[in-house]
């Protein structure tokens, strides 16, 4: 009979329609009053259509979703070191990112001028960024993750596009929640909580860091029981400690010659250079952008 | 006649050595390290072709697409994929002519499949065809100066050759593109160009063999009716060309006469940036190709690079385990691409988005699982260089955050079993018995746009359109890659050439695809918790010299990459040529004889049945 394909259709249209409200009934209303419920609505035996009515109801995004990149700091009530970078700017997202986004300023120490493992500017910018998740992949640090949040609209893009590092920054404790089995995964490899080289640190002093596990996510890590020596530590190694008042020499007598100034001798350096290495040295020309813009009017004076 | 062998074997090396028998002087192999194939003395190019066609049997060409070997040897080459549509390896051939002069005779009237292609190599190295009918551009429009493919040509926003970028790290500040590149004057015209004739002069190459002009010319027909031959421009913004995409059609009456597609809108020269790139860069750029079947795109691409990369001494293959995920991934891909095209091709014929919906409310749940596994519902950028990203997640499942809240939690393996054995099942007979019946729908697709076997293997159209037609060519058979040799699955095949058909073939190889899932879902479970990765995960891999054409049988048809590494003899870290085999694109070429004879309306019908994405057509 003509015409018996085209009912046959509407009778599968006509199954949509009832379904969609069979499963309303079924549940009893149960599947949009209560959140429990979502699962339900929205599984493989749910019937008919399961809209979900963004905005009003927003979907809680999978663990790997991956929208903008962010940067992983310490929390903000870490004993030691609260909010400090997990990146060590060594520049490997940067390098992988295939669109070329991330732009980095690798820091480096005042006194002497050497890269520290800190970023001094991070930037990404997000108009270029397409999300691919390379910087979050290939960070050896686990110090880049991939963000959830993916309402970033904004009435103005060339103010709000560009994200710096202190837009970037996000507590370890936000990584968690957004990607606990990921987060948790990613500690039992470095075999901690703390950043790979507070790991490593730990381990040279002797110190075990706790074992990684869901009991222990979240709680706050417990101050060190003696004080992590530091870093670039030359206490124990006095050939290391001479070839760093060597070079602390060269440096100072270098920006000795370069401010114009005649060589100190080299005990004064020594001096300089024994306390804490992060501490600011008196002697360091500050910047001052008014001298050097009434310079540059001077200049121009003569000129003209 | 006949004096020399006709090979039958699929071994290419023996239809090579009959072939310079044949022709001593013209043929010599490809030696470069790493290349393979034969060059061809371009003079006897078409003498070669046609015996490689006639008596060889290779009737297929998959791939012709050319090189610039500037500051290396300094010429273009355009280079050949031939295959026979009985199944087997490809033979390669070359043909190369100086940079300063490029011209190498068109093999269209061999293979017409060559049209679009040496159109692209004209529009974006330069190389002149003679005897090609319509060599213009074809991707560019008529203002733009240069060829830009060649390795001499700078791009406006250039920054390097190479990514990644100096100026990135470790001193950098950022800067705004714009800023560099400000909007008016990144943009270059030839000499002899007026901007401000631009609608005469580019317009006019279109309708000039159309013989007429803006004026409606009677014609005095036969019959009684008394028709005007007229020119519709149906695009580039219109709802039915799934994108922006135009279609010149000379109507005679409502009768189409000729049809000529028109693309590039959405072109981003794919190729140079991905000249530019790393290896590992340009994987998720293949996702923006066909959007839609982004982890075809992937495997594809990882194909053609582990190809080269096993010539080197660092590589692994990938584990089996992740071969299992890759088949699973594409094969999910396939049925996500289908339901997508059933239910917009439903869309072109005017069932508007019921059946659209429907089909779409099924792929929502594949890309569900996609999400929880590659984080990203369809730009996947899932495949790595000898595995995948990860292994799949213990659990499909949301995480709350303050905003988002609303949890969903599966088991993956339970949500694939029941996903795989009954959801898509239920949904693939339900559409089945939906639509294939529907009087309205035959009545518009029994017979309309046929494309025989023997036109269709000319024009080298691909995948579903190709098998609609009655050529049972499926790359997963004929030159089989990953696990499918180990894979019990039939080639979906259909004889009546027509949208019908091409309709019904979709849903022959979603089962298909479904029967290759239910054999993919054990090996899972029985692999599971083994490696996913045999070597180590490199960001970016010393890639050793050579050529490598990488293929895959995408929803779409097939997906070619070919990829050359040359320059640097440690091995370099970026293509020197990166080219995409685009199906959507050479399928194209078929669009103009199969519409012709029919009605306007059918041409929206038959440019659905095709199925394609601009995305990959422009690249």
């Amino acid at each position: 009979m003509y015409g018996q394909g085209i009912l046959k259709g509407l009778w599968v249209t006509f199954r949509h329609f009832v379904n969609t409200y069979v499963d309303d009934i079924r549940y009893a209303g149960r599947k949009y009053l209560r959140q429990e419920n979502f699962a339900i609505r929205q599984g493989l035996k749910a019937q008919g259509a399961f809209t979900v009515q963004y905005p009003d109801e927003k979907l809680a995004v999978p663990e790997r979703f991956r929208f903008t990149p962010f940067l992983v700091v310490n929390d903000p009530d870490h004993p030691e070191a609260p909010g400090d970078d997990w990146c060590t700017s060594c520049g490997i997202c940067a390098k992988v990112c295939p669109p070329q986004c991330i732009w980095i300023v690798r820091g480096s120490d005042p006194t002497t001028g050497r890269p520290v493992p800190q970023p001094e500017a991070f930037f990404i910018d997000i108009d270029i960024c397409m999300n691919c998740g390379f910087c979050a992949e290939f960070c050896p640090f686990d110090a880049i993750k991939m963000d959830h949040n993916y309402e970033l609209a904004s009435y103005d893009r060339t103010s709000h596009h560009i994200h710096d590092k202190q837009y970037l920054s996000r507590p370890l404790s936000y990584w968690k929640t957004i990607a606990p089995t990921t987060a948790l995964e990613e500690a039992v490899a470095r075999g901690g909580w703390e950043h790979p080289d507070v790991l490593k640190a730990m381990k040279k002093a002797g110190q075990t860091a706790v074992t990684p596990t869901w009991d222990n996510m979240f709680t706050k890590p417990e101050p060190a029981a003696k004080p992590l020596p530091p870093a670039e530590s030359a206490d124990e190694d006095p050939a290391k400690a001479e070839r760093l008042r060597k070079r602390e020499e060269a440096l100072a007598r270098k920006r000795a010659a370069e401010a114009g100034e005649p060589a100190q001798p080299a005990a004064a350096a020594v001096e300089a250079s024994a306390p804490a290495p992060a501490a600011p040295t008196a002697d360091k020309p500050k910047f001052d952008k008014q001298a050097m813009l009434e310079k540059i009017r001077q200049r121009k004076a003569d000129k003209g | 006649m006949v004096d020399y062998p006709i090979v039958k074997t699929t071994d290419i090396k023996a239809a090579v050595d009959a072939l310079k028998q044949k022709f001593p002087d013209a043929i010599q192999d490809d030696t470069r390290q790493g290349y393979g194939g034969i060059i061809v003395d371009k003079n006897h190019l078409v003498e070669v072709a046609t015996a490689l066609r006639d008596d060889f049997g290779f009737d297929y060409l998959s791939s012709a697409t050319a090189v610039d070997y500037l500051g290396i040897s300094d010429h273009m080459e355009m280079v050949y994929h031939a295959y026979r549509t009985a199944g087997g390896p490809a033979l390669v051939f070359k043909a190369q002519t100086p940079r300063d002069k490029p011209e190498i005779p068109s093999l269209i009237n061999v293979w017409p499949g060559a049209d679009f292609q040496e159109r692209e190599a004209w529009d974006l190295y330069g190389i002149k065809f003679p005897g090609h009918p319509n060599l213009k551009r074809i991707l560019l429009w008529d203002g733009f100066d240069g060829h830009p493919m060649r390795k001499d040509w700078q791009e406006a926003y250039y920054e390097e050759d190479h990514k990644p970028f100096e100026s990135r790290w470790p001193g950098g500040w950022v800067h705004r593109a714009e800023e560099r590149n400000i909007y008016g004057k990144n943009v270059k015209y030839p000499a002899d160009f007026d901007l401000s004739k631009l609608s005469d002069t580019s317009e006019e190459s279109h309708y000039a063999d159309l013989g007429l002009g803006v004026s409606v010319q009677k014609l005095a027909d036969e019959s009684h009716i008394k028709t005007d031959r007229l020119v519709v421009n149906m695009g580039p913004h219109h709802p039915s060309t799934h994108g922006v995409f135009r279609m010149i059609v000379t109507l005679n009456g409502e009768t189409i006469e000729k049809l000529e597609p028109v693309m590039g809108y959405l072109h981003r020269n794919h190729e140079k940036i991905g000249e530019r790139n790393t290896f590992l860069h340009n994987m998720p750029f293949t996702d923006r190709l066909d959007y839609l079947s982004s982890m075809g795109n992937n495997l594809g691409y990882a194909l053609a690079v582990e190809q080269l990369l096993a010539n080197g001494a660092r590589y692994q293959p990938p584990t089996y385990r992740a071969e299992c995920i890759r088949v699973l991934m594409v094969e999910l891909t396939r049925i996500v691409n289908h339901l997508w095209a059933i239910g917009f091709l439903l869309n072109d014929l005017g069932a508007f988005f019921t059946p659209a919906l429907y089909a779409i409310a099924e792929r929502e749940k594949i890309l569900d699982f996609f999400e929880a596994t590659a984080g990203s519902r369809m730009m996947c950028n899932y495949m790595r260089f000898g595995g995948v990203f990860k292994d799949l997640p213990e659990r499909i499942r949301g995480e709350a955050t303050r905003v988002n809240d609303l949890v969903r939690d599966y088991d993956t393996m339970e949500f694939l079993t029941e996903l795989i054995n009954e959801r898509l099942p239920r949904s693939i007979d339900e559409l089945d018995q939906y639509l294939t019946d529907s009087e309205i729908i035959k009545s518009r697709t029994v017979g309309v746009g046929y494309l025989s076997p023997e036109m269709a293997i000319a024009y080298s159209a691909a995948g579903p359109l190709l098998r609609a037609s009655g050529v049972p060519y499926d790359v997963r058979r004929a030159d089989p890659y990953s696990i499918y040799p180990e894979l019990d699955f039939d080639v979906a095949v259909r004889y009546n050439g027509d949208i019908y058909d091409r309709y019904l073939i979709r849903l022959d190889e979603m089962r298909e695809s479904l029967r290759i899932l239910k054999q993919i879902l054990p090996r899972l479970e029985r692999t599971r918790g083994e490696a996913i990765f045999a070597g180590n995960k490199q960001h970016t891999p010393r890639v050793p010299l050579g050529e490598a054409y990488g293929r895959v049988e995408n929803p779409k048809g097939e997906l070619g990459f070919y990829v050359v590494s040359a320059g640097d003899e440690k091995g370099p870290q970026n293509p020197w040529r990166y080219h995409v085999r685009a199906p959507s694109f050479i399928s194209l070429t078929a669009l103009g004889p199969m519409c012709i004879g029919h009605k306007v309306a059918d041409v929206v019908a038959i440019l659905g049945s095709i199925d394609i994405v601009l995305g990959e057509t422009d690249r």
